[in-house]
């Protein structure tokens, strides 16, 4: 599964912006950080305001804070924003024509669609934010755990 | 938001008790169980419990929450099992667990993530490095939760087949 580059730049805007809710960070800073034009991360940015997720702020040195939920918002949340990540054999209406092959493969097409979902959906930024402070510390657990 | 969720958790910190089940304990993990899955199982809790208490109980756990300092309206706030398993499909020895409640109305208050950790504590103690558990799909809280918990994918996928067909 590959994911848009709109999708992407929101997760790690939100990313960014929710590991310090106080602070405000603007376009240029995310921008220049994951390599991305302004121009291209103002939209993204202002779809995730319209969702209510980002806030931006006005006046010198303005830009963007977190405003949403990070424990309810889901990585398919901000996805389904920016794309339909449902696959398109899965969408197919003209389920009474197909040969049983076509069927066939639409079934293993819905699978992994289900499983793809599931999990993007179960995964929170919040959760997103763990697993980054976890790996920072990786080196620090395994110490921990082998003493 | 987060500052709230800590400090709800201290306090709960202070509170609840993770402890290994006992035989007064039994009938309220049945009752959790029944509101939760809308299924009453008592000779299936009474079979878990047996197992879990008599045999293999270094490597067997079959925990609950309790309240501390005060009676609660619920003895039992959640209970996990879980046991050591080894070799299926040659997997080598990981902590399974396969039971895990918390009583609805005293969810979002940190008890779920104090019995996840206690199990994970009871493992380590074995000498396992590895918790696993199966979760079903559309079931986005417990997903979440495990996941927030900091469990991912595993390498093996659970199959199935209808034998109706």
């Amino acid at each position: 599964m590959k994911l848009q580059q709109s999708s992407r730049l929101a997760i790690f805007a939100l990313i960014e912006l929710a590991s310090d809710p106080e602070r405000q960070v603007s376009v240029s800073e995310i921008g220049e950080k994951y390599d991305v034009s302004a121009h291209h991360l103002a939209k993204v940015m202002h779809t995730l305001g319209r969702a209510g997720l980002v806030r931006s702020v006005r006046g010198v040195g303005g830009g963007y804070r977190f405003s949403g939920n990070a424990r309810r918002t889901s990585l398919l949340d901000v996805i389904m924003l920016f794309e339909d990540i449902s696959a398109d054999d899965a969408a197919l209406d003209d389920h009474v024509t197909e040969t049983p092959a076509q069927h066939a493969l639409r079934q293993v097409v819905i699978e992994i669609d289900e499983i793809a979902k599931a999990t993007l959906g179960a995964i929170t930024i919040s959760t997103m934010l763990k697993q980054i402070e976890r790996s920072k510390n990786t080196n620090t657990r395994e110490d921990v755990v082998t003493v | 938001m987060d500052e709230q969720a800590r400090a709800s958790k201290t306090v709960q910190n202070q509170t609840i008790t993770i402890r290994k089940i006992e035989q007064a304990d039994l009938d309220h993990v049945i009752a959790i169980d029944e509101r939760v899955t809308g299924i009453s199982k008592p000779d299936y809790w009474k079979d878990i419990y047996e197992r879990f208490v008599t045999r293999r109980v270094e490597e067997r756990f079959f925990l609950i929450a309790e309240a501390t300092d005060e009676v609660s309206e619920f003895p039992v706030l959640g209970y996990v099992v879980g046991e050591v398993r080894a070799w299926e499909y040659g997997s080598e020895p990981s902590g399974w667990v396969f039971a895990f409640s918390v009583e609805p109305d005293t969810r979002l208050q940190g008890i779920g993530e104090q019995l996840f950790e206690a199990i994970s504590v009871e493992f380590r103690r074995a000498g396992i490095k590895k918790m696993r558990t199966m979760v079903a799909r559309e079931n986005q809280l417990h997903m979440a939760f495990f996941r927030s918990e900091g469990m991912t994918g595993g390498p093996y996928l659970q199959l199935e087949k209808s034998l109706d067909d």
